[in-house]
């Protein structure tokens, strides 16, 4: 089905982006068959998003409401979100949540592709065992690091004071999957290319950053939503490390957060809510971008 | 010293995986091997190089599992619930969903959408807006069964129906990538073998028989590996959604991830839990290598 034209890269590329594009507008006669699947898909949708709109509504209501079981708050107010960020510590939640999901999106963004960089451009002793062992890892699952994880932190004092956020980064600042998918996008950079600006007396770093780079900013793109949605809601890692309140993330503060407030339903909702509500902008925004980034990090093979 | 061109290369090349290579002997493989180490010993994460027992973490496990009240055995058995019941289901609902959204023109971008959002959501918010779904009495579902005039349910209070409402949710959470992966294989289905069908005058049912299953194979043999790994790695819902997130009511609910995280990180029973890491290891690794045998075995077309 490839063409022998199209590269890997490439395909994986056209693909992605035709899932996540905008489906054409196909004039369709009404039919009974068309009719039902827009039933079924409309139920399907109901299913997927009333969960997320109870939750919102329910963050509005006074808890004496809670019981009325109306649809729409009565007296709808914001006194829920007003104690939920005062007395708890959501503000920093989210602060360390960003600052985590940006630094280690940053780094896997510029590790991952000099990795793959040099896979796919330069040869030299050793390459394809190097390559296999980095390969290899992906076949580790996490939960069997963070046992030695923990130990290595502890011993270093990474569990402690501020060292906690590099102890939350640390696992994740460079991926497996990243190099793998970056060394399939460096194919579209042409060699030719590099060697022309090799003659120009540019350095490597500066090949690698300002030539190669700029030419396959979709995949890094890609690369780094994928990346940044999956830090912005890791739980199991952060959980042990965070061993104090002021650097839990987003997802271990709310866990927590349930303990202290167990049938006040609408502070949770409001917890929840104040987690997913950015979120769901964002993915509003991009959902195009979002879907494409997921797609083409998941086909991967 | 003059260098040559190739030998600056291969310097380059060095320079350039340095930090990545350090990364990945330091924070991957040696974590790995010490994981193996660790399952052999009496370990305490406070007492380092805790004293060797051989096999007697295996054995112990072993023979967890015979004990009817183990919660390790219960984790075990749950887990494979997990896998046999949630990767068919979410399989078969995935792919039915890409094909509808498949076959239509108008809103099929908002419904892709729709579908999507809770995948980008983190499972800790989903876990608690499910709680509240579920609450006995007071909860969404319970009060549209009162007015349906259906007996209300426990769902995640009750421990006959707590492991499916969990499985059900963690459904939910991840078919909006089922969905997009499977419509990245559909769209890949070339129009002209569904042309020439047509022209065959063959039926619909045949048609997804013999022509969209078929060429599907390698994209649902990826799916359910994994899923299937997905499903054998659950924690956040569980965690989350479980009483006091011991995987209650009863251990109805309790998974080996979960367990690795009470023994490791509640007992401090550290080679103990690292010793199941391993078997969750082993049983990755054989799902991967099979998923690997597979889909060697390419569909040409």
């Amino acid at each position: 089905m490839t063409t022998s034209a199209e590269s890997n890269a490439e395909r994986l590329l056209r693909i992605s982006e035709q899932v996540a594009a905008k489906p054409p507008r196909r004039r369709t006669r009404f039919s009974w068959l068309t009719a039902l699947i827009y039933l079924l898909l409309s139920l399907g949708a109901v299913v997927m998003i009333a969960p997320f709109v109870w939750m919102i509504l329910t963050s509005f209501k006074p808890g004496a409401e809670l019981i009325d079981f109306a649809f729409l708050p009565r007296n709808p107010t914001l006194d829920n979100y007003r104690l939920v960020l005062t007395t708890s510590s959501f503000g920093r939640w989210y602060f360390n949540s960003l600052f985590i999901a940006t630094v280690s999106t940053l780094s896997v963004a510029f590790f991952d592709s000099l990795v793959g960089y040099t896979f796919n451009k330069f040869e030299f002793p050793g390459k394809t065992l190097i390559f296999l062992g980095i390969l290899a890892t992906l076949m580790i699952p996490t939960e069997m690091l963070i046992i030695p994880w923990y130990n290595m932190s502890v011993q270093l004092g990474w569990h402690q004071g501020n060292m906690q956020y590099w102890g939350i980064v640390f696992p994740g600042v460079i991926t497996a999957v990243g190099i793998f998918l970056m060394r399939q996008f460096f194919d579209s950079v042409p060699n030719e290319l590099l060697d022309a600006a090799r003659i120009d007396g540019m350095h490597e770093f500066g090949i690698f950053w300002r030539i190669a780079m700029p030419l396959v900013r979709p995949a890094v793109a890609a690369l780094c939503i994928f990346n940044f949605i999956g830090n912005w809601n890791a739980y199991l890692w952060p959980l042990i490390i965070a061993s104090s309140r002021e650097f839990y993330t987003l997802p271990v503060g709310l866990s927590f957060f349930r303990g202290e407030s167990t049938t006040q339903w609408e502070k949770i909702m409001t917890g929840a809510s104040l987690a997913t509500i950015p979120l769901l902008i964002v993915f509003i925004l991009f959902q195009r971008q979002i879907i494409k980034g997921i797609a083409l990090t998941g086909l991967k093979g | 010293m003059k260098l040559t061109l190739r030998r600056r290369q291969i310097l380059w090349a060095y320079a350039f995986l340095a930090v990545s290579l350090i990364f990945f002997v330091v924070i991957r493989w040696y974590p790995t091997l010490l994981a193996f180490n660790i399952s052999f010993r009496d370990w305490n994460v406070f007492q380092n190089n805790g004293p060797w027992v051989g096999l007697q973490n295996y054995q112990d496990i072993w023979s967890d599992l015979f004990k009817q009240r183990s919660a390790v055995r219960a984790a075990f058995f749950n887990t494979l619930r997990y896998v046999i019941i949630g990767v068919p289901i979410q399989l078969a609902l995935g792919l039915m969903i890409a094909m509808m959204l498949n076959s239509i023109g108008r809103a099929a971008g908002f419904f892709r959408a729709a579908y999507f959002i809770p995948y980008v959501t983190s499972l800790v918010a989903v876990a608690f807006v499910w709680n509240w779904l579920y609450a006995p009495q007071t909860g969404l579902i319970n009060q549209l069964l009162l007015a349906l005039g259906l007996p209300m349910q426990g769902f995640t209070k009750s421990p006959q129906q707590a492991l499916y409402s969990i499985t059900a949710v963690a459904i939910w959470a991840s078919l909006g990538f089922t969905v997009i992966i499977f419509l990245a294989g559909l769209q890949q289905i070339p129009d002209v073998y569904y042309e020439a069908a047509q022209i065959d005058g063959a039926g619909r049912w045949p048609i997804f028989w013999r022509i969209t299953l078929p060429l599907l194979n390698p994209v649902i043999v990826y799916l359910s590996v994994l899923q299937t790994i997905g499903f054998l790695r659950m924690f956040d819902l569980v965690r989350n959604m479980s009483d006091q997130g011991q995987g209650g009511p009863l251990n109805s609910t309790t998974t080996v991830v979960l367990e690795v995280y009470k023994e490791g990180f509640g007992s401090y029973n550290m080679g103990y839990a690292a010793a199941l890491t391993v078997l969750l290891f082993f049983v990755i690794l054989i799902i991967t290598i099979f998923q690997l045998r597979v889909l060697q075995r390419r569909v040409e077309y």
